[in-house]
């Protein structure tokens, strides 16, 4: 079984504690240095560097938040100048502003490195053609499987997402053995393969690297049965460099590189460590992060880890799948999307009230998001002209905002249901 | 002493395309003892507009904002038509040729001629055009309630 940094993958687990105490108290002084923001918020919990002298000590650093990444100017929060940084990114905020995120050149290095590893692991190589059906652009799924597969010698198609016409037909000519794409999408490719008679059974097609979005054992199965197509998990976020982390050959699992992050399990409403093998809120730490720190991070999304050694022999720590948020944070075709930020969008319409309801069900292998919104009584016209160019007004608004298209549906005030407080105002239909 | 009133006070209702929406309008109507003249629907996107032509305009308006609808009244006019083959043909012959623009429009047979409810971009001007045309317009008189129920 291949390793791309056997030294650091087969380490002894008591050489990975002493390597990772190392790297996070050099973490820790260069936040504390460097990033104005992350000094305050330890100066406020009365923590200093020095205060970090075992792992365990972790859990005196404050935590993260995404809103703490948007309301920050970058001078505040990151630890590089912006003559140190390469290259810029974006992930959804709550509201329609993203969250701008800094690499550094090792930043860049480092996220290639930690994806490199997992996808030789996950038993790719330099035989490869890796088709990125992922989006190339300010999210980070495209180039992070770009620069990784190139890293690791593998051939790169920058195929970036949809047109799966040609998606297919590039499978075919140039003989593509890996395609990086969500699992739904992926799904989708299968189906329309189906249809225009092509079995991707018998194609060279052989490894999904599949994420971006929720999806299941289920799905796997699908994946793996209907279309010949070994599924690997993967996982990252743009805020902590993008996709960095995947399952290794054994499907059992993400294995998390312990040089590279530490992934806690908190108790959500607590915020104490969850006990081994407890499901709790995910946190994350960015050891190597050079510009955009990320500390004690709280991701919002629901999980447990698994510190047994994996039967390939690897020690690090292994995520399970996600089992929820603890947010209402939404996945839509690989796409987050809060709530919040089609409130925002939608008050920029005059014609619309607040009240809005957000229905997400999966039409054959794609998310398919519809947004109810009021129309208020003076603005009804009997104009349906009117009435569907304001209509299609409000969708390309949320269009531009989300990233994602969503259906809009105009409804008379008063007819969507009201709620006490804090409105639950989504209704996800999916079956994953 | 008032004139001839040709402005027709028609419902614009605006509703979801749900079943039974039209079926609710039908029922407030019945139960205020209204009489629906004509009707069309408009279908947008998931919503629509339902055009109601009714004998007491005043009272379904507010009876069906009491319901919760969403309910305006919009000006249309209502062009008498010979009751025969080709007699929509030849009034919007008429119509092109006076110069009226038409934003939608629908019929009903009202013995012993047609209706045809029209609804222009500008009102005034289109009703001098189709009158100054020969056409007969319908006074609102027309529209007002039989005795009784
Ligand atoms: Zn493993």
């Amino acid at each position: 079984m291949a390793c791309w940094n056997p030294n650091i993958e087969m380490m002894s687990k008591e050489d990975l504690d002493i390597l990772q105490l190392k790297l996070l108290k050099e973490l820790v002084d260069r936040a504390y240095d460097r990033s104005p923001l992350y000094r305050e918020r330890m100066d406020e919990k009365g923590v200093k560097p020095d205060d970090i002298m075992t792992l365990d000590d972790l859990s005196k650093l404050p935590f993260m938040s995404k809103k703490d990444l948007r309301d920050y100017q970058p001078e505040r929060l990151f630890m590089a100048g912006k003559r140190d940084i390469i290259r810029y990114h974006a992930s959804s905020g709550t509201t329609g502003k993203p969250t701008i995120v800094g690499y550094t050149k090792k930043d860049i290095e480092t996220w290639s490195e930690s994806l490199a590893r997992a996808l030789t692991s996950a038993g790719l190589g330099a035989d490869d053609i890796v088709q990125v059906a992922n989006t190339y652009g300010l999210f980070t799924g495209g180039l992070g499987f770009h620069y990784a597969a190139e890293k690791i010698g593998a051939a790169v198609v920058p195929a970036s997402t949809g047109n799966t016409d040609r998606q297919l037909q590039m499978i075919n000519d140039l003989g593509v053995t890996v395609m990086a794409a969500t699992p739904s999408y992926m799904i989708y490719v299968g189906e329309v393969a189906e249809k225009m008679g092509i079995d991707l059974r018998k194609s060279t097609l052989k490894t999904g690297l599949l994420g971006g979005e929720p999806w299941s054992d289920k799905m796997r199965e699908r994946i793996q049965s209907q279309f010949g197509v070994r599924g690997i998990n993967c996982f990252g976020a743009s805020e902590l460099y993008g996709p960095s982390w995947t399952e290794c050959d054994e499907q059992c699992g993400i294995h998390i590189w312990r040089d590279i992050a530490i992934f806690e399990i908190i108790d959500p409403k607590t915020g104490d460590k969850a006990s081994p093998g407890e499901r709790g809120e995910l946190v994350i730490t960015m050891l190597q992060k050079e510009a955009f720190p990320i500390i004690r991070y709280r991701m919002g999304d629901i999980t447990v880890m698994d510190e047994e050694k994996c039967a390939c022999g690897r020690s690090h720590p292994r995520m399970m799948r996600i089992s929820g948020r603890v947010d209402d944070m939404l996945i839509i075709r690989g796409i987050n999307v809060f709530p919040s930020q089609v409130e925002h969008c939608l008050h920029t319409n005059p014609e619309v009230g607040n009240e809005f309801q957000i229905v997400v069900d999966r039409k054959g292998a794609l998310d398919d998001m519809l947004v109810k919104v009021e129309l208020k009584p003076e603005a009804f016209t009997d104009n349906i002209l009117e009435l569907n160019a304001l209509r299609e007004r409000i969708t390309s608004r949320l269009k531009n905002s989300l990233n994602v298209g969503a259906k809009v549906e105009l409804v008379p005030t008063g007819s969507l249901p009201r709620f006490e407080g804090k409105a639950r105002r989504v209704m996800d239909r999916r079956d994953i | 002493m008032n004139g001839p009133d040709y402005k027709i006070k028609q419902l614009s209702i605006f509703s979801e395309n749900k079943p039974g929406r039209i079926a609710a309008v039908a029922k407030a109507m019945k139960e205020e003892c209204i009489n629906i003249l004509a009707f069309s629907i408009a279908e947008g996107a998931g919503y629509g507009v339902i055009r109601v032509i009714v004998d007491s305009p005043v009272r379904a308006l507010e009876r069906l904002q009491r319901d919760g609808f969403v309910v305006r009244f919009t000006d249309v006019l209502a062009v008498e038509m010979a009751d025969r083959p080709g007699g929509l043909y030849d009034l919007t012959e008429m119509l092109s040729e006076a110069g009226v623009n038409i934003e939608y429009a629908y019929g009903y047979r009202n013995e012993p001629f047609a209706v045809l409810i029209i609804r222009v971009e500008d009102t005034d001007e289109g009703m001098k055009k189709i009158l100054a045309h020969g056409a007969k317009l319908l006074d609102v008189k027309h529209f007002q309630p039989d005795a009784g129920c």
